[in-house]
């Protein structure tokens, strides 16, 4: 096949077309609004795992760097807090430096709100709409969920919540994990990432849906925080056969401990050595203005359309891949 | 020499690792949600063709190594060594036999070889893909004989042993597949 030509068969890029349709269907028989907002933003994503693509625009009075949105998530927040009610969007995002047989750095996220749900309803709605764009595709039995916690007791017979780096790293070692060279000596997060990847996501969601839910507090991202003993982030993640394909939340509504968690990922990005992101004060006002109570999810488009068409990789359902593009 | 992130990790790049020279064999990125991407790759000791895996951190780099393919022209074997040349700039170059290894047998002088250096020196030799040897030693076959799975050993000029159909006779010149080490053809010179 020569470079010009699309990556994707016609009957993928068909099923393509066909998934998004329903999904507009899904959501207006619910009446959750379609909405778009700008792909372009004056402040970014501080997550220092999440690289945004900059762009510096050279038209006349223009004087920042602008970033494109990794995810639509910070405006959206936006709309709900201005009232807008149940939302959603599909939107084209972009991350740089994500490249893979599961990743393309410009890719389809499905990305919605809904008001008055806790993280556990709308799990079910996820498993809802995922089993109906499967359906006659993908023989799925009942949905399960797994704590983040049970998930390590079940592969690795560890506490994930209270276990120290030498315990995660001599777990690495029994099951022959390959230990990169730089791995911190105190910061517990990528030592769990390391085992999660290596050990266990391959066992998540064969032949049903797995939602991976409670995620460590330092792993909450933009959700609450459900105290107890350990306090757990109000967040979970899909997988379908061994594939993450989707990460939600009960969603964050504190002001002040949304800035704080922004400007702990920037003092990690400074001790990193990566610049530091412009936080984004709209979307801290906007909370500051009053998040009505939902929670939200994001869900990669083009790994479901993977999984739909029986496809290995995602190069081969769209049209044109980063290396095409 | 260069280094290369992460995300310049693709088949056939050669890498440094504890010492050795490596090639990639795969690259993985895996991710989680969200945290941490890792590189996973396989990767192939260029020294002893051991295929490992190792991670990496993602955005992390390896430095590169001085790893090129050259085709020698093979002159002799001095009982030590085997001596090459660069059939343009007619520099001469010696392997020893654990560059050498399994390839030795099939080495017959003047042959083209493709000889992988590291720092300028051979670190491993292939040899052509197909060679054209005669026969020194096989039993006499009989015509039509099939007992024995329709084959015989017959021993090479470069001492290499290959089963060969019955009719095939000794002072014969044959065609060998050296990657499979399976006869080919007669040659008729």
């Amino acid at each position: 096949m020569e470079a010009w030509q699309p990556a994707a068969d016609f009957a993928t890029l068909r099923l393509r077309a066909e998934l998004l349709a329903r999904i507009r269907r899904f959501f207006a028989a619910r009446g959750v609004l379609e909405v778009e907002t700008p792909a372009l933003s004056a402040a970014a994503i501080t997550d220092p795992h999440l690289i945004s693509f900059a762009v510096h625009p050279d038209g006349p009075g223009s004087r920042h760097p602008l970033y494109l949105h990794t995810s639509p998530e910070f405006p959206m927040k936006r709309l709900l807090a201005a009232g807008s009610g149940c939302i959603y969007q599909i939107a084209r995002v972009f991350r740089d430096d994500e490249w893979g047989r599961l990743h393309n750095p410009e890719f389809t996220l499905l990305e919605w709100y809904r008001v008055g749900f806790d993280h556990h309803r709308l799990m079910d709605e996820v498993a809802e709409l995922t089993s109906i764009l499967l359906a006659g595709r993908v023989a799925l039995a009942v949905p399960e969920r797994l704590s983040y916690g049970a998930a390590f007791q079940r592969y690795l017979g560890l506490d994930p919540h209270r276990a120290t780096v030498a315990e995660l790293a001599s777990c690495a070692q029994r099951q022959a994990v390959s230990i990169p060279p730089g791995m911190p000596a105190t910061e517990t997060d990528p030592w769990l990432d390391l085992l999660l990847t290596h050990c266990i996501e391959s066992h998540l969601g064969k032949g049903r849906l797995t939602f991976l839910h409670d995620y460590p507090a330092s792993q909450a991202a933009l959700a609450r925080l459900q105290s107890g003993d350990p306090p757990v982030g109000e967040r979970f993640e899909l997988y379908l056969n061994g594939i993450e394909l989707a990460n939600g939340f009960h969603e964050l509504g504190d002001a002040h401990e949304q800035r704080r968690r922004f400007e702990a990922e920037n003092a990690a990005r400074r001790a990193r050595g990566q610049p530091e992101m412009p936080i984004d004060e709209q979307m801290l006002a906007a909370l500051a203005a009053g998040l009505p109570d939902c929670a939200g999810v994001a869900l990669g488009f083009d790994r479901l359309l993977m999984l739909a068409a029986g496809r290995p990789s995602l190069a081969e359902v769209l049209a044109f891949p980063f290396d095409r593009a | 020499m260069a280094t290369y992130s992460t995300n310049e990790f693709k088949s056939g790049l050669k890498i440094m690792l504890d010492g050795d020279p490596y090639a990639i064999v795969e690259n993985e990125f895996v991710k989680p949600g969200k945290g941490q991407a890792f590189n996973r790759v396989k990767i192939r000791n260029l020294k002893s063709n051991r295929v490992i895996e190792r991670t990496f951190k993602s955005g992390d780099s390896a430095e590169g190594a001085d790893v090129v393919d050259v085709e020698l022209q093979y002159l002799y074997n001095d009982g030590e060594y085997w001596h090459f040349m660069d059939p343009q700039s007619y520099e001469q170059l010696t392997a020893d036999a654990a560059a050498v290894s399994d390839a030795a047998k099939w080495l017959k002088e003047e042959a083209i070889c493709q000889v992988t250096l590291w720092n300028g020196v051979p670190l491993s030799v292939a040899a052509p893909n197909f060679v054209i040897m005669a026969i020194v030693e096989t039993d006499p076959g009989v015509r039509g004989d099939t007992s024995g799975g329709g084959g015989k050993p017959a021993t090479l000029e470069t001492g290499a042993v290959v089963r060969v159909p019955l009719f095939v006779q000794n002072g014969e010149v044959i065609k060998v597949d050296t990657r499979t080490g399976e006869y080919v053809s007669r040659v008729k010179e």
